[in-house]
């Protein structure tokens, strides 16, 4: 069944009868960035108002693979639980050359996770159910849809806006401007920030349908089938993927001398559909014939104003780098803004998250390159070698890893960045924290459902850890005056050892690491993380 | 013969050079220029046992 478009309420906003004292934050655009980003404040007691000029969820299931990072993040937020009922849980992907299978990989053969490697979920569920979850928290996110920001000028230590609604136009002033309002951010615009990168030549049609029989034959568990050359598609590429509600999601290349308008219509459309799933009946739910570019600001802190997700950066698709950057972008901006907006940390801190969001972009930008570029090869030569690594991938293990059809999206390490300590241990200081189940007085819970949101001490076995202020502990076979879990199944233990006590931020990254539980480094590396100078 | 992989993590990062090594070149240029790759990773991997078995293997690849 089709998805029901229930708009959001417009309220009269206060500001246009009397002036509004200044707010906290505001953010602008309520996708799942947005949202998420107000959540995320919300849930550190920070006020926000979420401006929007649109009142519905997005039209069209558009970013639809949530990685196992996102939905731990969301899960933080308390709305991970809820999108992994609804999605496809889905880690077998299959690559074919022509009608031949050339190989499968399995996302996440191990267990001891509470959240798998992706689920498939249409964007429209995962803002509906931020929207009502920030609906939860009415003293501290007011929602405004219907609100077009038309103009802001940043003023130093603050920033006015011009908004726009349906009874008139009025002005907002925010300590702190966050722009979430995507790949063609008003804001940037307004801001004439340069937004340099890659545009690729080729178009893709993306078409959703719904269907009671599997387009996935034989297949029942839900899998990602990618084709080079396709039977029915010939010379371009294809990629096949399952949705909630019977609707699949099929991405069609189709080169780049193509019409976009006579293409998204459904004379064209229906026939390339048929080709692919034969007789069985189908009813078109949304298409959409694009072209991409990556590309990225050069800094996302331009003092009070904050760049976060696609307003920031935009990628290929491939490889499902754009929702799931966003969402590990708020997820490292919340818990410093808090920090500033609170006193608990100088506000350079924010210019870290610009540091650390960068080069997570950069390298979501360098993998959907790559990955576009040997889907799309722009000269014989790369076709050639394109189709010879196909040819030999059949046989040789080397080969298949040369077959690029999008390297799925995985954290960034944040080692060697100015808040991290340097150390080894077997997580590192950056990467982010890895998930296991552990056993409590409550029953079964995880690391990533205990540890995410604060300052944490994670500490193994026999080792006491330190009280200092600020920092929350957690041990894991382990007795103390502190929560303490048993390692089900060794999980844990087998993924972070047992001789190191680990020092993570609110968004999950291991800052810094330690053999002996002598709290002055602790400390030491506890206020760096905050961005204090010694 | 079954080649193992031996391109490491970043192997991504060795097929995008090899691209933008053509990058430009006519398809002559990149004909010569693939030959001169050949001869070169012949004689880096030196033995002629082995490089007989790889020029068997890639002689078998040809399209079906």
């Amino acid at each position: 069944m089709a998805y029901d478009y229930a708009p959001f309420p417009y309220v009269a906003p206060a500001g246009l009868t009397a002036p509004e004292p200044r707010h906290p934050v505001v953010i602008v655009g309520a996708g799942p960035i947005g949202l998420a980003m107000a959540v995320d404040l919300a849930l550190q007691g920070i006020k926000s108002v979420v401006l929007d000029d649109n009142n519905v969820v997005s039209v069209g299931s558009r970013a639809i693979c949530w990685s196992k990072r996102s939905l731990e993040i969301f899960d933080r937020l308390g709305v991970g639980e809820r999108m992994l009922d609804k999605g496809v849980t889905w880690k077998v992907g299959r690559q074919f050359h022509g009608a031949d299978e050339i190989y499968h990989f399995d996302l996440l053969p191990e267990p001891g996770h509470k959240y798998p490697a992706f689920i498939n979920l249409q964007q429209y569920y995962v803002e509906q159910y931020l929207a009502e979850r920030a609906q939860e928290f009415p003293d501290l996110i007011d929602l405004r849809f219907l609100n077009k920001v038309t103009d802001h000028v940043d003023r130093g230590d603050h920033v006015s806006l011009t908004v726009e609604t349906p009874d008139g136009p009025y002005t907002l002033e925010a300590d702190w401007y966050i722009a979430c309002d995507g790949a063609g951010s008003a804001t940037r615009q307004r801001m004439n920030l340069a937004f340099d990168g890659q545009t690729f030549e080729e178009h893709f049609l993306i078409v959703d349908v719904e269907m009671e029989t599997s387009p996935f034959g034989d297949h029942d568990t839900p899998e990602r089938w990618f084709w080079f050359a396709p039977p029915f598609h010939a010379g371009q590429s294809a990629l096949l993927h399952k949705q909630p509600d019977n609707i699949y999601r099929i991405d069609l290349q189709l080169g780049p001398e193509t019409d976009p308008r006579t293409e998204a219509t459904e004379e064209k459309v229906i026939p390339r559909i048929k080709a692919i799933v034969g007789d069985a009946p189908f009813r078109l739910d949304w298409m959409s014939v694009y072209k991409f570019r990556c590309a990225k600001l050069d800094r996302f802190v331009h003092n009070r104003v904050l760049f976060v997700g696609d307003s920031a950066h935009v990628v290929s698709p491939f490889g499902a780098r754009g929702g799931n950057g966003g969402i590990q972008d708020l997820d490292n901006l919340g818990w410093k803004l808090a920090a500033v907006l609170r006193g608990d940390a100088p506000a350079t801190l924010i210019e870290t998250y610009s540091e650390e969001r960068s080069h997570g972009s950069a390298e979501n930008i360098l993998n959907s390159s790559r990955a576009t570029n040997f889907m799309t090869p722009k000269s014989p030569i790369e076709a050639l070698f394109r189709d010879e690594v196909l040819n030999l991938a059949g046989h040789h293990p080397f080969a298949r890893k040369l077959i690029n059809s999008g390297r799925l999206s995985l954290p960034c390490s944040l080692q060697g960045m100015q808040l991290q300590t340097e150390g080894s241990a077997p997580i590192a200081p950056g990467e982010v924290m890895m998930d296991a189940p552990l056993a409590g007085p409550d029953g079964t819970t995880w690391l990533v459902s205990q540890i995410q949101g604060r300052f944490t001490l994670l500490g193994f076995g026999d080792t006491a850890l330190p009280a200092i202020d600020g920092l929350a502990r957690i041990g894991v076979n382990s007795h103390g005056d502190y929560p303490c879990f048993g390692a089900t199944d060794g999980h844990a233990i087998r993924r972070y050892g047992s001789d190191h006590i680990y020092l993570l931020r609110p968004d999950g990254h291991i800052c810094a690491v330690f053999t002996s539980a002598d709290p002055a480094p602790i400390t030491a590396a506890f206020h760096k993380a905050i961005g204090e100078t010694p | 013969m079954i080649l193992q992989d031996k391109l490491g993590a970043d192997a991504d990062g060795f097929y995008n050079a090899l691209m933008d090594l053509h990058d430009g070149l006519s398809e002559g240029q990149s004909h010569a220029l693939n030959a001169r790759l050949v001869l070169i990773l012949s004689s880096e991997i030196g033995d002629l046992p082995t490089l007989k078995a790889l020029m068997a293997t890639a002689a078998q690849g040809r399209a079906k």
